[in-house]
C-alpha cells in the first residue's frame, strides 16, 4: 500500500485544484477547501515518511517497481518513486503550504486582490507539481513536472495583470523555459542517447558510458554544464534574474512558490541530477564537477553584494534567495557525503527561515503599505511580532544558533574541510558577514529608530547611507504620503502573523530538533555504493 | 473488424476516393439551407469510416501493403492503388481531420460564405479533400500529378472565397494559384523524365527500373527529374524559401478553409517527397548519391528559424500561426531528410501532431472570428475571461507548438533531437530546441493578450464559443494532449513505417 | 550539331517554357501573367509528345490483317504520352479558368488589375490595420 502513496501526495493537490475552481463563487467554501487539502497532504507526506526513514529502506522499497503513470516514450515510462532526498522536499513543500494557505487568505482578502479563484487554483496545481518533482522515478519525470511547475506559477507571477507584472512573468516565463528546454531537454536526451536510461540510480548513470568508451570524459564535463545551467530554478548566475522579477507577484507567491517550492525544485534538481544521475565518482574521477564550486560560489558573494543595495524589501529577500541557493549548490558541488548533508539540511533550513521573511515582507505591505527598507524606521514597535520573526528568519540565514541555519552552515564548513576547498571556507565566512550586513540594518532600523514624524523627512543619520540607496531620500519622503494613510496601523491580520509566527518558531524548532531531517539526509548515504 | 459487405471490402481503396468525388460532385447540388453542411459531414464521415477499416485491414492482414488494380488494368498498364502502414496512418489523418473540420464548418461558413454559394463551397471544399485522399492513396506517378491540380484547383477556389470578408483573399488565392502551378509543373516535368528513364508510371516499377541502372548515380536524365521534383514537391509543401504563397493564403482564407490547409494540404506535400524521395529514388540516391541531404537539411534549418522570427512579428493571430507553419514544415523535412530511423519517425509523428495542433488552433481562432469578428491582436486581447475554453484550447494547443512535455509536440521533438543526436549533427538538435524558444516567444504573444489584456470593442461583449463548434477544436486539441501522454499508436505506426521507408523490414 | 538540331522540339519546349517563367515572374498585368502560365503549361505538353515519338511511326492502329491476327499497322509512336498530355490539357484549362475567375474578381473588388497597383492598395489597408492596432 505504501508505495502507491506518491500518486496520492500528487493527485490530492489536483484534485483539490479541481475542487477549489467548483467552489471559486463562494470565497469561504474555497479558501476552507485549500486548507482542508493542505491538510490532508501533509497527511499522507507524513505516511510515507516510516517507509523512506525504515531500515533497509534501499534495499526493500527501493528495489520494489515504481508506479508506472503511462509510458510516454517508447521505453522511458513517466514513474514515480519514493526516495529520501525527495521526501525532505516534499514534506517542507507540504508542512509549508498549510501555514502559507492560512497566510493566503489573510493577505489576499486584506488586499483586495483579483482573481482570487484563480490564484488558489494554480497554487494547488503547482503543489502537485511540486509532488510531481519531488516523487518522480526519472529524470524525464522530473523534467515534465519541473515545466510543468513553470507554467502553473505564470499565472500566479502575472496576477496582477499590469504591464509591469506581464513584463515580469515574461521575464520569468522566459528565463526558466528557455534554460529548460535550451539546456536541459537536451541534455536528457544526450543523455539518453549514451546511457539507453534515465532512471535514477544511486551512484549515478554513466559508469557504463563511461567505461565503453561511448562517453568522454570532456563530454560529460559538457553535459554536466548543460545540467547545471539548464535548471534555470537553481537561479545559478547568469540565470538568476527570473527570481527578482517574480517579485511581482502577491507575497503569498514569492514566500512559498519564490522562497520554497520553485528554487528548491531548482536546488532539489541540482542535488539530484549531482547524486542519482551523474554519480560523485564518475564526475570526480573525469575531473568535471569542479568549475561549479566556483561558479556557485561567485554567485553567493555576487548576490549577496547586489542585495546589499537593494531597497526594496522583497528584492533584497529575492536576491539573498539567489545567494542561498547557491549554497546549496555550492554544498553538492563538493561531491562529498558532508557536503550532499550540508545541502539536504539547508533546504529544509533556508525554506523556513525564508518563507518566514517573506511573510513578514507581505505582512508589513498588509499592515503598512510599505515596500521600502528606508521607511521601516521604528515599525518594530507598532509590528512586534511580525518584526520579531523577522529577526529570527535574519538571524537563520546569517546563521546563528539557536536556528536552522547554523546547522547547515556547519555541515557545509565541515565538508569544505573534509575536501580541502578553501575558497569555499573564505566564500561562506565572506557571505557570512554580507547576510549580517543587509539583515541586521533592517531589524536594526525596525526596533532602534524613532518612527518618523508627520512634520518633516524622517531623520536620516549618516550611517544610512552607509547600506542605503541614493535613492533612499526621495524614497523616504514619498514613503510619508503612505504614512499619512497608514499612520495608525498595527499588527497585520490574524492569518498573517499566526503564519509567520509559526514559520519563525519552526525555523528554532528546526535547530533543536534536526532529527527527521538529517534521518532522512543520512539515509540518502546509505544507499550510495561506497568509495 | 466491421461486418460490411464483401464488395466494399474488396474495393476500399479505390471508395475511399470515389465517395467524396461522387459526394462532392452531388454536393453541388443540395441547395441552400443546412443540407449541403449535412451532406458533406455524412460524405467525409463515410469517408473517414472507409479510412478507419482500411487501417484495420491493413493490420489485421499482417501484409507490408495492400494493392489495389483500378479496373482491373494490370499495374503496369492502369493505375495502381497501394496502401501501405504509412499512407494508411495519413489517409486516417487527412479524413478524420475532413471529418472534424467540415462539422465545424456550419457556423463558421454561414457567417464568412453568402448564403447561396454554401453548395458551391461544400462542393468544392469534399473535392479538395478528394484530391488529397487521392494523392495518399495512389500508387501511379502520373495519378499524382492529375490528384495533385484536383486538390490544388479547389484549394484555390476555396481560399479565394474568403474575399466577402477581405478582398485580400483574391490576390493570396491568385498568388498561390500562380507559384503552385508552376510547382506542380515542375513535377510533371519530373515524372515525364522518369517515364523517359524507365518506360512506366507504376512507381514500384520505376523504383525497380532506377535500382537496375547502372548509371544511376550519374545519369543526367534522372538528375533533371530529381532536381525538378524537389523543387516542384518544396513548393508544394511550404519550404522555406519557397513558403512564400502559404502565410497570405492561410491568413485570408475562411476560417474552415484554413483549418483544413493547415492540417492537412502541407503535410500531404511532406507525404509525396516522402514516396517520391523514398519510394521511387530511394535513400541510397536521395540522400547519399545526392546532396539533398545537406540542401534540404539546410533550408529546413533556415525555415525554422527565419519563420519563427517573423512569425513572432506578426500581429495577426493567423498570419501568426501560418509562419508558425512553416517553421514546421521545416521540423518535418529536417526530420526526413537525416534519413535515419528516428528522424524519419520523428518526421511522420510531426506530421500528425502538427495536424491536429494546428487544426485546432486554426478552428479556436475561427471561433474567434465568429464571435468576435477578426483574429488580431486587438480582438484576442482579454478573450480569456469572455471565451475562457475557446482561450483555453488556443493556449493548450500553443504549449504544443512550443513541445511542452505531456503535449504531442514535445514527442516530435523528442525523436528529431535523438535523430540528429543519432546523425552526429548536434547542430541541428540546435536549431530545433531555437525553434522551440521562438515558438515559446510568438506562443506567449498570443496567451498574454488572451489572459492578460482588457478586452475593447466586440471582444467585450463576447459570450463563448457555441458547442458545435467547441466540440471539433476539443477533439483535435484533446488527441494532441493525448498523444503527447500515451504514444502507443502514433510512435509505433511512425518507426515501423520509418523502418520500410528506410529499407528495412517493417 | 546534327545531334543538337535533331532534338529541336527539346528546345522548343524549353524556350517556351522560359518565355512563359519570364511573363509569370515580369508582367504586372495579371491576364498577362495568366497567358504566361498558359504557356509555360504548353511547353510541357511538348515535351510530353515529343518523348512518345518513334523514329518512323504512325498513329498506333492495330487492325485485322489477312490472315485474321489482329497486327500493328507498323511502328507506332507510343500512345501513352498522349492520353496523359489529354488529361494535363484538361488541367491546364481548368487552371486558367479559374485564374480568370479570380483575376475578374480582382477587377471588381480593386478595379485593376496590374499587380503594383494592388499592391499598393493592399499596403494602404495594412497601414491602416497597423494604426487601428496601436
Amino acid at each position: 500500500m505504501g508505495i502507491e502513496l506518491p500518486l496520492l501526495a500528487m493527485l490530492v493537490p489536483a484534485a483539490g485544484a479541481l475542487l477549489i475552481a467548483a467552489f471559486g463563487r463562494w470565497p469561504n467554501v474555497r479558501e476552507l477547501v485549500t486548507v482542508l487539502t493542505s491538510v490532508a497532504l501533509l497527511g499522507v507526506v507524513l505516511q510515507m515518511l516510516p517507509t523512506v526513514l525504515a531500515d533497509g529502506f534501499w534495499e526493500t522499497t527501493w528495489t520494489t517497481e515504481p508506479i508506472v503513470l503511462f509510458e510516454m516514450l517508447p521505453g522511458i515510462p513517466l514513474e514515480l518513486k519514493l526516495e529520501p532526498l525527495g521526501m525532505i522536499y516534499a514534506l517542507i513543500a507540504s508542512s509549508l503550504w498549510i501555514l502559507n494557505s492560512l497566510y493566503s487568505v489573510g493577505y489576499m482578502r486584506a488586499n483586495h486582490e483579483k482573481n482570487q479563484t484563480r490564484f488558489y487554483v494554480c497554487f494547488a496545481l503547482a503543489i502537485a507539481s511540486v509532488m510531481g518533482i519531488a516523487f518522480s522515478g526519472n529524470i524525464l519525470t522530473l523534467f515534465v513536472f519541473y515545466e510543468a511547475l513553470s507554467v502553473s506559477t505564470y499565472p500566479l507571477v502575472a496576477h496582477k495583470g499590469t504591464p509591469e507584472a506581464v513584463r515580469s512573468a515574461r521575464v520569468y516565463l522566459g528565463i526558466l523555459v528557455g534554460t529548460s528546454i535550451g539546456l536541459l531537454l537536451p541534455a536528457l536526451i544526450a543523455t539518453y542517447f549514451f546511457t539507453g536510461d534515465l532512471a535514477f540510480a544511486p551512484g549515478g548513470i554513466f559508469q557504463e558510458a563511461l567505461t565503453d568508451g561511448r562517453l568522454t570524459g570532456p563530454m560529460l564535463g559538457v553535459l554536466f554544464f548543460m545540467y547545471m545551467f539548464g535548471i534555470g530554478k537553481a537561479a545559478l548566475m547568469p540565470m538568476h534574474k527570473w527570481l527578482p522579477a517574480a517579485m511581482v507577484a502577491p507575497t503569498p507567491v514569492s514566500a512559498l512558490l519564490h522562497a520554497v517550492a520553485v528554487v528548491k525544485a531548482g536546488v532539489f534538481t541540482v542535488v539530484k541530477v549531482c547524486i542519482y544521475v551523474f554519480g560523485t565518482q564518475s564526475l570526480v574521477s573525469a575531473g568535471q564537477g569542479e568549475w561549479l564550486i566556483y561558479v556557485a560560489g561567485a554567485t553567493i558573494l555576487i548576490a549577496s553584494c547586489i542585495a546589499l543595495f537593494q531597497d526594496n524589501l522583497k528584492r533584497r529577500l529575492a536576491y539573498s534567495t539567489v545567494s542561498q541557493l547557491s549554497y546549496i549548490t555550492i554544498a553538492a558541488s563538493l561531491l562529498s557525503p558532508l557536503g550532499f548533508m550540508a545541502a539536504s539540511i539547508h533546504i529544509a533550513a533556508h525554506a523556513f527561515g525564508k518563507i518566514t521573511l517573506f511573510f513578514a515582507a507581505g505582512s508589513i505591505y498588509t499592515a503598512a503599505h510599505k515596500t521600502k527598507i528606508s521607511e521601516l524606521d521604528g515599525i518594530g514597535r507598532k509590528m512586534p511580532w511580525t518584526m520579531g520573526a523577522f529577526a529570527i528568519g535574519s538571524l537563520s540565514m546569517i546563521g546563528v544558533p539557536p536556528t536552522a541555519g547554523f546547522i547547515s552552515k556547519w555541515y557545509l564548513l565541515s565538508g569544505a574541510w573534509e575536501t580541502g576547498y578553501t575558497f569555499v571556507i573564505v566564500v561562506v565566512l565572506l557571505s557570512t558577514l554580507l547576510n549580517a550586513g543587509y539583515f541586521l540594518p533592517i531589524v536594526w532600523r525596525a526596533f532602534f529608530r524613532a518612527p518618523p514624524s508627520h512634520d518633516g523627512h524622517a531623520p536620516l543619520s549618516p550611517q544610512d547611507d552607509a547600506f542605503g540607496d541614493p535613492a533612499d531620500e526621495v524614497t523616504a519622503g514619498h514613503g510619508h504620503g503612505h504614512d499619512d494613510h497608514h499612520g495608525d496601523h498595527g499588527e497585520a491580520p490574524l492569518p498573517i502573523v499566526f503564519a509567520l509566527s509559526c514559520t519563525a518558531a519552526g525555523t528554532i524548532v528546526l535547530f533543536f530538533f534536526p532529527d527527521i531531517v538529517l534521518g532522512l539526509a543520512q539515509q540518502i548515504f546509505k544507499g550510495l555504493p561506497l568509495p | 473488424m466491421l461486418d460490411i459487405p464483401l464488395d466494399v471490402q474488396a474495393n476500399l481503396p479505390v471508395l475511399i476516393v470515389l465517395t467524396p468525388l461522387l459526394g462532392g460532385v452531388i454536393a453541388t447540388f443540395t441547395g441552400r439551407g443546412v443540407l449541403p453542411w449535412l451532406w458533406s459531414t455524412l460524405v467525409t464521415g463515410v469517408t473517414f469510416a472507409l479510412t478507419i477499416q482500411m487501417m484495420m485491414t491493413l493490420l489485421a492482414s499482417g501484409e507490408p501493403f495492400i494493392s489495389y488494380e483500378l479496373g482491373n488494368w494490370p499495374k503496369w498498364w492502369g493505375i495502381e492503388y497501394r496502401v501501405d502502414l504509412l499512407n494508411a496512418f495519413i489517409l486516417l489523418v487527412v479524413a478524420g481531420i475532413g471529418f472534424i473540420t467540415t462539422v465545424y464548418a456550419r457556423l463558421s461558413v454561414q457567417d464568412e460564405i453568402p448564403d447561396d454559394r454554401h453548395n458551391v463551397f461544400y462542393a468544392v471544399w469534399i473535392l479538395a479533400i478528394t484530391g488529397l485522399l487521392g494523392i495518399t492513396i495512389t500508387g501511379d506517378a502520373f495519378n499524382v500529378y492529375v490528384l495533385l491540380e484536383i486538390s490544388s484547383l479547389t484549394v484555390y477556389a476555396l481560399i479565394a472565397m474568403g474575399k466577402d470578408r477581405d478582398r485580400r483573399a483574391l490576390t493570396a488565392s491568385l498568388r498561390y494559384l500562380i507559384l503552385g502551378s508552376v510547382g506542380a509543373s515542375f513535377i510533371l516535368l519530373g515524372i515525364g523524365y522518369l517515364m523517359m528513364v524507365t518506360g512506366t508510371l507504376n512507381m514500384e516499377d520505376m523504383h525497380n527500373q532506377l535500382l537496375r541502372m547502372p548509371d544511376l548515380d550519374t545519369n543526367r536524365t534522372i538528375l533533371v527529374a530529381f532536381a525538378l521534383l524537389v523543387v516542384g514537391l518544396s513548393l508544394k509543401m511550404a519550404l522555406y524559401p519557397l513558403h512564400m504563397w502559404l502565410p497570405k493564403a492561410y491568413t485570408y482564407a475562411p476560417s474552415a478553409v484554413s483549418a483544413l490547409l493547415a492540417a492537412t494540404a502541407t503535410k500531404v506535400g511532406v507525404y509525396m517527397a516522402f514516396r517520391f524521395l523514398f519510394g521511387i529514388f530511394g535513400v541510397g540516391f536521395s540522400f547519399y548519391a545526392m546532396p539533398s541531404h545537406f540542401v534540404l537539411l539546410g533550408m529546413a534549418s533556415l525555415g525554422i528559424i527565419f519563420s519563427s522570427l517573423t512569425a513572432i512579428r506578426q500581429t495577426n493571430a493567423k498570419s501568426l500561426l501560418a509562419y508558425s507553419s512553416v517553421g514546421q514544415i521545416g521540423y518535418i523535412v529536417a526530420g526526413f531528410s537525416l534519413a535515419n530511423p528516428n528522424g524519419v519517425a520523428g518526421s511522420i509523428v510531426h506530421i500528425f501532431n502538427h495536424a491536429v495542433t494546428k487544426g485546432g488552433m486554426f478552428m479556436a481562432l475561427g471561433a474567434i472570428a465568429y464571435r468576435v469578428g477578426g483574429t488580431d491582436m486587438k480582438h484576442l486581447r482579454g478573450l480569456g475571461k469572455r471565451m475562457p475554453l475557446t482561450a483555453g484550447a488556443l493556449a493548450l494547443g500553443g504549449l504544443g507548438l512550443i513541445g511542452f512535455p505531456l503535449t504531442a509536440g514535445f514527442i516530435s521533438k523528442w525523436y528529431l533531437v535523438s535523430g540528429a543526436l543519432d546523425a552526429g549533427m548536434w547542430q541541428l538538435a540546435v536549431v530545433v530546441l531555437i525553434g522551440s524558444l521562438f515558438a515559446l516567444v510568438y506562443v506567449w504573444k498570443i496567451i498574454e493578450a488572451l489572459f492578460f489584456g482588457e478586452p475593447t470593442g466586440r471582444t467585450a461583449e463576447a459570450t463563448e464559443a457555441p458547442l458545435s463548434m467547441l466540440i471539433p477544436i476539443w477533439v483535435l486539441i484533446g488527441l494532441s494532449i493525448y498523444f503527447g501522454v500515451d504514444t502507443s499508436f502514433t510512435a509505433d505506426v511512425a518507426t515501423r513505417a520509418a523502418s520500410s521507408l528506410l529499407g528495412g523490414l517493417p | 550539331m546534327t545531334e543538337l538540331l535533331g532534338i529541336y522540339n527539346y528546345w522548343i519546349y524549353i524556350i517556351l517554357m522560359m518565355i512563359g517563367f519570364y511573363g509569370v515572374i515580369a508582367k504586372a498585368n495579371l491576364i498577362k501573367q495568366a497567358i504566361a502560365l498558359g504557356l509555360f503549361q504548353t511547353g510541357i505538353f511538348l515535351f510530353y509528345i515529343s518523348m512518345a515519338v518513334v523514329d518512323g511511326g504512325t498513329a498506333p492502329i492495330w487492325t485485322t490483317v489477312g490472315d485474321g491476327a489482329v497486327k500493328a499497322l507498323g511502328p507506332y509512336d507510343n500512345p501513352l504520352p498522349h492520353v496523359l498530355i489529354l488529361t494535363a490539357i484538361v488541367v491546364s484549362v481548368s487552371v486558367l479558368a479559374v485564374a480568370l475567375a479570380i483575376i475578374i474578381n480582382i477587377k471588381w473588388s480593386y478595379g485593376t488589375i496590374e499587380y503594383d497597383e494592388i499592391a499598393a492598395l493592399e499596403r494602404a489597408t495594412e497601414r491602416e490595420e497597423g494604426d487601428a492596432d496601436a
